[in-house]
């Protein structure tokens, strides 16, 4: 008897405790970006100092174990209050299209962040029915590594075209040797693919391409595969094996003379391999997308059935305002999707993507979530190591135009 | 049979297992099979609903699975489990077998040597995975060993190659598994005759007879895909199949073993003394008997090697199509891509396969176990 009464008032007390006033946030930042939102949330916790906040961290790179777990919690009732999830089509193709986000174009409007973010990327995690998540970072796809010093002794420069990176610059550092481009596992292969289809397409066909206006077996499109395939021939064959981070170290140590990168490899070369930017570390813009923002974003969004809506609310101000953003983004190594933001809070790499960030046409990225749903996603890096493998360009084409039927892309 | 009390218990005390066991495995598998008739997933705005309208299809998964132009993936990956499974029953059997034969001569430290061979099974796959990723590397690791002693390094790409041999073409599939039967039909008649069964020789022989016909007139006429697709053995999986042999070879090894110490000795000597080599006493005294251990071992390790996943996962990474199985597409098409009727289709086609394995062997057990 006295074991049921125990039983009975823990099962009480626990009960009541998930009544508290609490706020738990999802995300997959762990590692080197924890701090990042241990600032952020110790922020909320200064100015909401009666609200419990609950760091549900699923750690694994780019959120692969995360989105998985998220899924589970949604399909079992049971959302976290607010998660991270990348902007744009990750989440509209996955879960507004669901109806299991909440609009929250409210938060924009009273916050006056319709003038504080750039339209460009407010259409991008937007549709007709609303805005669906607060942007916190801004981070680039299209930038190409280098180390000048060591391009100097081969004697080539930055390409600034593909083109002139297969006819030219390619043979000459085979000559010399050096691998002219490295690249690594199958993402950073989709990853290549989205600059060379950005430049071969220009801002408008690479955003049309997933209105559903430029089919993907239009020739042009046809030809970014085939580009594609070109610049493949003057990569690394042990491609599938390397991560990232062993990717960029083949820059560093001169084995390899070019990678194409998101600009996190730049927090990669300053933090953890203590490198100057500019000096031990070269950028430019991936070949043929000068003028051209890349972009993807991490962002919060609030589920349908937040057990804790207006702390949830609360949390989506808090990480929207500049206040905030000037904690996160540096600590992060990413840039604040404000245009009000203070430049001098950051590095020499940083203030370079904030100038290009605020100039150039902005369009999202592939690989990173923003202009395509899910299930687009996880299968076209099929598509790109069947292309990686010697399968023809029409064939990839083919493939690609039937996986974007099937998830309706232009519907 | 009667219902005493006795037996009244015994079934109370197994209920609620049968129960769980019922729910939780069986219901679930139906579940599944269910899910794979549907189109659960074909429709974003439905996959994730919180009460999605769910369609039933029929057949439509499996056929897109065996014949659309976008799952080549899928049926690269039957062929990678086939000659994944193949390599690493061979190398476990022979590797294990040696071992088990080695030991078997009582040598000095015995004990320490079954620990050493036996303890890569005490690892998770992941582990291993992990571990032996790391070894074959392209640029260090296992390549890097002959330049200890003064040779060159070595460039194979263990992982990452993207060759291919063995290339067949799928539109001859038909033709290939009519040949395949017939060959095996071909070999039972013989056996028959051999052993003196004419009635069932006589029915294998008219089997094989219509498997060749089929083979050479229907089996032309399938057509599975309206273009050539080359599939084959990709290099790639040899530092896969060298990992995952490494792992279960002392498990085979220890089953040898038992087997060879369950062979008495009068046994051996009495085959010595008439007369017998070496080699002789064990093509026909010890291999025979060993059979039945290499009958569990097969079994056990096919289905592992069917359903193989997290190895995979570890050394080649989930989007390495070279590398890929069906488990390994199961999981990124249900759980990645939120395709789940399609990924409960490969499910039904992996449970298939498994069972193929596993059935047969329940099948003779229980048939002995009721004559005993």
């Amino acid at each position: 008897m006295k074991r049921v009464v125990a039983l009975l008032t823990i099962t009480f007390f626990t009960l009541a405790w998930a009544q508290e006033d609490q706020l738990e946030i999802f995300s997959w930042w762990a590692g080197d970006e924890g701090p990042a939102l241990e600032a952020l949330i110790d922020l909320y916790e200064q100015q909401y100092p009666e609200t419990e906040v609950i760091n549900a961290t699923v750690t694994g790179g780019a959120g692969v174990n995360a989105r998985a777990v998220l899924k589970t919690r949604m399909l079992g009732g049971e959302p976290p209050d607010s998660f991270q999830v990348h902007a744009g089509q990750e989440l509209i193709g996955t879960w507004v299209t669901a109806d299991r986000m909440e609009d929250i174009t409210f938060i924009f409007e009273e916050q006056g962040w319709m003038e504080a973010f750039p339209q460009g990327l407010i259409d991008l995690i937007s549709t007709d029915e609303g805005i669906w998540s607060v942007p916190v970072n801004i981070h680039r796809s299209n930038v190409m590594w280098f180390v000048p010093s060591n391009l100097e002794e081969w004697g080539v420069e930055a390409p600034s075209s593909w083109q002139e990176f297969v006819d030219t610059t390619c043979p000459a550092l085979q000559d010399a040797g050096v691998t002219p481009l490295v690249v690594g596992e199958p993402w950073t292969q989709v990853h290549l693919w989205e600059s060379v289809a950005l430049a071969e397409l220009g801002a408008d066909g690479w955003q049309s391409l997933w209105d559903g206006e430029l089919a993907f077996d239009d020739p042009q499109v046809v030809q970014t595969f085939e580009t594609f395939s070109n610049v493949m021939e003057c990569a690394n064959e042990d491609a599938a094996g390397l991560t990232w981070q062993q990717a960029t170290d083949r820059v560093v140590n001169g084995q390899a003379a070019f990678n194409v990168m998101g600009d996190w490899a730049a927090g990669y070369m300053t933090t953890t391999l203590d490198l100057t930017p500019g000096e031990d570390f070269g950028w430019a813009a991936s070949p043929g997308t000068d003028g051209t923002f890349m972009l993807l974003s991490d962002s919060f969004g609030l589920p349908v059935g937040a057990p804790h809506r207006e702390n949830a609310v609360e949390w989506l101000t808090l990480v929207g305002s500049a206040e905030a953003q000037n904690v996160f983004n540096p600590l992060k190594g990413s840039i604040s999707p404000r245009l009000d933001t203070e430049a001098s809070l950051y590095n020499e790499y940083s203030q370079s993507a904030l100038e290009d960030y605020r100039n150039d046409t902005l369009v999202g990225s592939l690989q990173h979530g923003v202009v395509a749903p899910e299930t687009f996603m996880s299968e076209f890096p099929g598509v790109i190591q069947g292309l990686a493998g010697g399968g023809s360009p029409q064939a990839a084409a083919a493939a690609a135009q039937e996986l974007a039927n099937q998830v309706g892309i232009g519907d | 049979m009667r219902l005493t009390r006795d037996r009244l218990t015994a079934i109370l005390m197994i209920l609620p297992s049968l129960v769980l066991l019922g729910v939780f495995v069986y219901g679930f598998i139906g579940r599944t099979a269910y899910v794979s008739l549907t189109d659960w997933g074909q429709n974003p705005a439905q996959a994730l609903a919180l009460n999605p309208v769910i369609s039933f299809i029929g057949l439509e998964n499996y056929q897109s699975l065996f014949t659309s132009a976008l799952d080549s993936r899928f049926r690269q990956d039957l062929v990678n489990t086939f000659f994944f499974t193949l390599f690493f029953l061979l190398g476990c059997l022979a590797i294990g077998l040696t071992l088990a034969i080695l030991l078997d001569r009582r040598v000095k430290g015995e004990g320490f040597f079954r620990t050493v061979f036996l303890f890569p099974m005490a690892l998770a796959f992941i582990v291993t995975g992990t571990i032996w990723r790391w070894m074959l590397q392209p640029q260090g690791g296992v390549n890097v060993l002959p330049t200890l002693i003064g040779l060159p390094r070595l460039q194979f790409r263990w992982l990452t190659s993207r060759e291919q041999v063995w290339q067949f073409n799928w539109q001859n599939l038909p033709v290939i598994l009519g040949v395949g039967v017939g060959v095996i039909l071909l070999w039972l008649t013989v056996l028959s005759f051999r052993r003196g069964r004419r009635g069932r020789g006589t029915v294998m022989a008219v089997l094989t007879a219509v498997a060749a016909i089929w083979t050479a007139t229907g089996a032309r006429s399938v057509e599975i895909l309206s273009y050539p697709e080359p599939h084959g053995f990709n290099l790639a999986l040899v530092g896969i199949i060298i990992a995952a042999v490494w792992q279960m070879s002392g498990y085979t090894m220890a089953l040898y073993l038992a087997g060879l110490r369950g062979i008495s000795d009068d046994l051996r000597e009495a085959a010595r003394v008439d007369g017998a080599s070496e080699l002789q006493l064990f093509r026909h005294v010890i291999f025979p008997l060993l059979g039945p251990i290499s009958l569990s071992a097969v079994i056990i390790l096919g289905h592992i090697s069917l359903k193989i996943f997290d190895l995979i996962f570890a050394m080649a990474g989930p989007d390495n199509i070279r590398t890929s199985v069906p488990a390994l597409s199961m999981y990124l098409r249900a759980f990645r891509a939120n395709q789940f009727a399609e990924g409960a289709a490969i499910a039904v086609v992996l449970l298939l396969m498994v069972g193929a394995v596993i059935i047969p062997y329940l099948w003779t057990q229980l048939r002995g176990e009721v004559r005993r």
